[in-house]
């Protein structure tokens, strides 16, 4: 990834937000998004995704770090970058008494080179919406509306913070294609999720946002890369994890044990599970259960979820009682 | 990457925004019927009723003429109820709905959106100020004012004091519901201490110079004296300086207390 500066359309360093309370929602992120490329902020409830949405979009300052869009600071020179960007909030907020063409013509108002109404409404499908008022719309169609505007100023940069949340399958894959249009017309897109298949689907980079910092980053295939695929079986009756074949040997770099489930983690999927396989067969033994799987852009982000959650409240499938089945 | 890279579209103006802006809020207000009917209605006929309460004796020995406190009176219940209580409202329903938050994140300027917000809900209140001063002063044969500038200026420091002071209340109120708790306290003390129902004159003269001192009061004093014209120098510049105060400290209250977003 060779970036030079003046392509970094987002560029992100050593960010951190705190809130009033002392709260400290991110802390010391550094990434940064070329000129055209989909970058997806994957993670869970809490992550830091939205907080660190913000002081992109310049709604708040950071408390420490350094936030350029375009080669600006969004938050001290919010007239350079706003009629530059679109952004559309988790939770979007619009008058409830308007209606959607009224909705529309404000903001049209309030935006540079805005599209004219009937292609804003057209882009989103909600053309046959425009006389109803925003309170009748469905959660779905409030995110469109959103959308829309978010779309309207044909920005170079759009934020969309978890834009197909409460959309059913079809205006989720309606709106995926939406923005790989974009995204091929040369748009720079930040995206928040917490939907893998979305951010495995449209983001040719991602970050894994974990306690408000970046815990994994990269192309999903690298992100996914960095995970060991798994292994998984119940112990035959009689059996211990002692009598299975010296599991280092295998490949394997790390195993679990959960009643008689076992779990292994490696990197060598084919050596280590040719090397059960083979085992079980001389043992004559049947490995009911058996999962085998490599590893996918999911795993990893349970991986760092079950990491975060780990230690002495684990749930049950984090629970580790290494060696200690007898 | 220079901003060439828009091309030929033209960027939007802070009078284009705004209208836009105004022009949204104006069709929200029409379409609330309970405030609408708060903001037109009521600054009308409240000013009677205080022609039925307030005595002609009471005021005897004052100087003090009924008709002149009447329009006093109307020109206060229609910066309370139009402008002040009308604003509260609109503020923390846009606030609540996350409309601020979501209008934050485009061109308009901060100043902007409460302006715009506020736009619709001043000009009916300065439209009432205009009726209601001139159909007093028909029906009350109360003739011109004699220097009109200082009901004008009033007027207009009573627009700016309602909306600065609307705002701070906004950012005291929780709820919908809980703002108009919120904005009883100033009504009340308004409608009482300022002369408003009761001309202060009314009252003794070490209480009066306190409540001479009320956000609404120099407000009152100045409309009244430009209609009268028996404003001396002094009490008008008294006057200008607490207006001014208060909306000074209201800015501050506003720094203070204003919030963007729902509390959590």
């Amino acid at each position: 990834m060779n970036t030079t500066t003046e392509e970094r359309v987002i560029d992100v360093t050593d960010l951190r937000r705190t809130y009033a309370g002392g709260f400290e929602a991110v802390r010391g992120i550094t990434f940064h998004v070329g000129k055209g490329e989909l970058f997806a902020l994957l993670g869970t409830n809490g992550a830091g995704k939205t907080s660190t949405v913000e002081l992109l979009e310049g709604l708040a300052r950071p408390a420490a770090g350094q936030v350029r869009i375009l080669g600006h600071d969004p938050y001290a020179e919010r007239t350079a970058v706003r009629p530059r960007i679109g952004v559309m909030l988790q939770e979007g907020g619009f008058p409830a008494e308007l209606t959607v063409a009224e909705t529309v013509r404000m903001w049209a108002g309030c935006t540079s080179g805005a599209r004219p109404l009937g292609e804003a409404l057209e882009l989103v499908g909600l053309a046959k919406r425009a006389g109803v008022r925003v309170k009748q719309l469905s959660g779905g169609e409030k995110r469109r509306l959103d959308l829309a505007l978010a779309l309207l100023g044909r920005p170079e940069v759009l934020f969309l913070d978890e834009p197909t949340t409460g959309l059913d399958a079809e205006g989720r894959a309606e709106t995926w294609e939406l923005v790989r249009e974009l995204r091929d017309r040369g748009t720079t897109v930040l995206l928040t999720t917490h939907y893998l298949e979305e951010a495995e689907s449209l983001a040719e980079r991602l970050a894994i946002l974990h306690e408000g910092e970046i815990a994994a980053t990269g192309t999903p295939a690298e992100v996914t890369a960095s995970q060991p695929s798994r292994i998984s079986f119940e112990l035959p009756e009689g059996y211990f994890v002692g009598d299975l074949p010296p599991l280092a040997g295998l490949g394997v770099t790390g195993h679990d044990v959960v009643g008689r489930t076992v779990q292994l983690r490696t990197p060598e999927l084919q050596r280590a599970a040719t090397g059960l396989l083979l085992w079980a067969q001389q043992a004559g033994v049947e490995l009911r259960g058996l999962d085998v799987r490599s590893a996918s852009l999911e795993e990893a982000f349970l991986q760092i979820a079950r990491d975060m959650r780990g230690g002495e409240h684990g749930d049950a499938h984090a629970v580790r009682t290494k060696e200690t089945v007898a | 990457m220079s901003t060439l890279d828009r091309g030929m579209s033209a960027l939007t103006t802070p009078a284009g925004r705004l209208a836009a802006l105004s022009r949204a809020e104006l069709t929200l207000l029409g379409r609330n019927k309970s405030v609408l009917v708060t903001a037109l209605v009521i600054p009308l006929i409240l000013p009677f009723t205080v022609q039925t309460t307030l005595k002609e004796s009471a005021l005897e020995g004052t100087g003090v003429q009924i008709g002149e406190v009447i329009l006093t009176a109307a020109v206060g219940f229609a910066l309370l109820f139009a402008v002040y209580n009308a604003v509260t409202t609109v503020f923390v329903v846009r606030r609540e709905e996350l409309v601020f938050k979501r209008l934050r994140t485009g061109e308009l300027r901060d100043l902007e959106i409460l302006t715009g917000a506020a736009l619709p809900s001043v000009l009916i209140g300065l439209a009432q100020c205009v009726v209601v001063t001139v159909g007093a002063a028909l029906l009350l044969d109360l003739g011109a004012p004699a220097a009109v500038w200082w009901s004008v200026l009033g007027v207009l420091l009573g627009l700016g004091l309602c909306v600065t002071l609307a705002a701070a209340t906004a950012g005291l109120s929780r709820t919908p519901e809980s703002a108009q708790v919120m904005v009883l306290p100033l009504m009340f003390v308004s409608m009482i201490g300022s002369g408003m129902a009761v001309p202060l004159e009314v009252f003794p003269d070490r209480l009066a110079s306190v409540l001479e001192l009320l956000p609404l009061s120099p407000v009152m004093t100045l409309v009244r004296g430009g209609w009268t014209g028996e404003l001396p120098a002094s009490e008008a510049l008294t006057a200008l300086v607490v207006a001014v105060a208060w909306i000074v400290l209201s800015v501050f209250a506003v720094r203070r207390w204003f919030r963007w977003e729902p509390r959590r």
